[in-house]
């Protein structure tokens, strides 16, 4: 697993199910479990806003780029492509 | 005239035209209405009988909508369970209201076998499959751990029933009349336990009728709906979308608005429900770009809508009817103010809505004139049968009105009224919170915070929040020793409770402060050192 992938995970554990562990493949909905709601989102953007120090634009919203660890994972890889701050925590992932 | 009738009629009327869309599915009346009749024959055929209570414990679908139009044409009674209800509260529904059936997604199945030894009236559970499931399934539904031999192959899918009523493709005959029960809707009660508000076909259609009659529906309508099934407000989207022949888009949530204002767009969206959470939401984005051509009116109610995003509203669709309501579950709704009074009136809630009459009491049930607060009377049609199995609870709401032998509803809400009658709400008579319009009862929050061993004392009160119109807050006292978190707290809450009814934040203190009668000062509670 890649180092975004287990600080979302961390994040999801602690923030939305209150430190219970988590039974969620990489590529299932956190809409349709009910890990997250219309606040729990937004809570998960300002989380990767102020980790990977980028901005999510209001297009950015969108459930192909959100509501999985896989579609957070491209997402957050895609956005810190072009950043210095971001290109060395995506040199640890594997 | 039968709530299941809105659908029928309609089938009747335009099969062709699509009544539902759901993600990518496209369904029309024709369909809906063969595929309810084919469930209906089905449960009919698994032993649902006439006034049978069947939960349906589903996020919003098609499935959904099938089985609530199934359940009314076997003569059954449906009642909407929360998707984000837990184990012990829906073991609680199913065995308050007896439920003999009831509908579920496969993945939910787990959730289910730990109430399954609780709940000996459940004779029958209908697997739905999730979304993402293929057509292999994931794994057959496990067997009852009980040895009943009743129950130990009640369940099936919901496709297998289908399958095996292919051919059932007419309505069966009518088995309930219009004074019998159409549905329960479980709503929170100061007491802390659900209580399950008994309505009849002519309560739901009543209700129905009047307010697609103000809201001036017409067959073209197109509505789209985020908010679940569960809430009487959601569910009356799909029941008024069917009864006028429109279509209705049955979205999940409002988790990600974008998408949702793009399928605004796409579907050419009409009528769009609200509650102030979402107009919150809305408010804060940039919305300068986009046009809604179609849109003709939005609607809020579940909590008062604050005068500023009103007016904030008006400045982002000024060419839509801004809807502000106002309803309590007993009697669906109450009051809308019409589109063109909103502008000088956003204080205001309105008037009572069409083939209703509403006025004011003081505390001795005596009719108060405009200006003075009292507690606000329904009469009508709409108005509920009672509390399910809760007589004295239901004596304290339904009381005698102007003609002899008639019932109204006291709604417990207190408002005022401006000389040409048009409603304010002032505030609650109990201490029920609003949150993102729906109805939190402090004492069931407490309740399960009393539940927890380490936890001395606890309180539950609303606190003014932007976005949730009030939040949930518990304030709590450990037992000695104990080293209780804020994170074990929720934790503990979010196992227990549906997502709405988690508070938003714990406060520890020492002690929590009391009246003079020892019991726990809620008014005390704003302000005072946290330890």
């Amino acid at each position: 697993m890649n180092h975004i992938a287990s600080s979302l995970r961390q994040f999801i554990r602690e923030n939305f199910l209150f430190g219970q562990d988590l039974a969620l493949a990489d590529h299932e909905s956190l809409l349709e479990l009910g890990i997250v709601d219309s606040t729990g989102v937004l809570e998960l953007v300002t989380f990767i806003e102020d980790r990977y120090r980028i901005t999510v634009e209001d297009e950015e919203l969108v459930p192909d780029n959100l509501d999985s660890i896989d579609n957070l994972v491209r997402f957050i890889g895609a956005k810190c492509q072009y950043s210095p701050v971001l290109n060395k925590e995506m040199r640890h992932a594997v | 005239m039968q709530v299941e009738s809105f659908l029928e009629l309609s089938a009747r009327q335009w099969p062709d035209k699509i009544a539902l869309v759901c993600g990518d599915r496209r369904v029309t009346y024709a369909e809906l209405e063969q595929t309810a009749n084919r469930l209906a024959h089905a449960l009919m055929a698994e032993g649902v009988g006439r006034g049978d209570r069947v939960a349906v414990h589903l996020e919003n679908s098609v499935e959904a909508v099938v089985a609530v139009m199934a359940i009314l044409k076997a003569g059954a009674v449906f009642m909407m369970v929360n998707p984000t209800t837990k184990a012990e509260k829906l073991a609680y529904v199913l065995n308050n209201s007896r439920a003999r059936a009831i509908v579920v997604p496969a993945r939910k199945m787990p959730v289910l076998e730990t109430c399954w030894a609780e709940t000996p009236h459940l004779k029958l559970v209908i697997l739905t499959q999730s979304a993402d499931a293929t057509k292999q399934r994931a794994s057959p539904p496990a067997k009852r751990p009980d040895h009943n031999p009743l129950r130990q192959d009640g369940c099936v899918y919901l496709e297998e029933l289908l399958q095996r009523h292919a051919d059932d493709t007419q309505p069966p005959q009518k088995r309930a009349i219009d004074i019998d029960l159409a549905a329960l809707i479980y709503t929170s009660g100061s007491t802390g336990n659900p209580k399950g508000v008994m309505l009849t076909h002519l309560n739901m259609v009543a209700a129905a009728t009047s307010i697609t009659t103000y809201l001036e529906n017409t067959p073209d309508d197109v509505i789209l709906n985020v908010l679940p099934l569960s809430f009487d407000y959601g569910l009356y989207q799909v029941l008024m979308g069917l009864k006028i022949g429109g279509t209705v888009v049955l979205e999940r949530s409002f988790a990600y608005p974008r998408v949702v204002l793009q399928r605004l767009l796409e579907e050419k969206v009409t009528g769009f429900p609200l509650v102030p959470t979402m107009s919150a939401i809305l408010l804060q984005m940039d919305l300068r770009k986009y046009d809604f051509p179609h849109l003709r009116y939005v609607t809020n109610t579940g909590a008062a809508l604050p005068t500023e995003h009103i007016v904030r509203l008006r400045r982002l669709f000024p060419k839509v009817k801004v809807y502000s309501m106002y309803g309590l579950t007993e009697c669906k709704r109450v009051s809308y103010l019409p589109p063109d009074q909103i502008d000088a009136r956003p204080g205001s809630v309105g008037k009572g809505m069409p083939n209703e009459e509403v006025y004011l009491v003081d505390d001795d049930g005596r009719r108060l004139g405009p200006g003075v607060v009292g507690q606000l009377v329904v009469r009508g049609s709409n108005v509920m049968k009672g509390y399910w199995e809760l007589p004295e609870e239901t004596d304290r709401v339904l009381k005698p009105g102007l003609l002899s032998g008639e019932k109204v509803l006291y709604t417990g809400d207190l408002f005022r009224t401006d000389e040409e009658g048009y409603l304010y709400f002032v505030g609650r008579r109990d201490d029920i919170i609003k949150s993102r319009g729906e109805k939190v009862s402090p004492k069931e929050v407490e309740n399960v915070l009393y539940a927890h061993p380490e936890i001395a004392e606890a309180a539950v009160v609303g606190v003014p929040d932007e976005i949730f119109g009030q939040a949930v807050k518990a304030v709590v006292s450990r037992k000695n020793g104990s080293r209780l978190t804020e994170q074990d707290v929720l934790r503990h809450c979010a196992g227990r409770l549906e997502d709405f009814m988690v508070p938003q934040s714990v406060e520890f203190r020492a002690v929590l402060p009391k009246t003079s009668n020892g019991k726990i000062d809620k008014r005390g509670l704003i302000g005072g050192a946290s330890v």
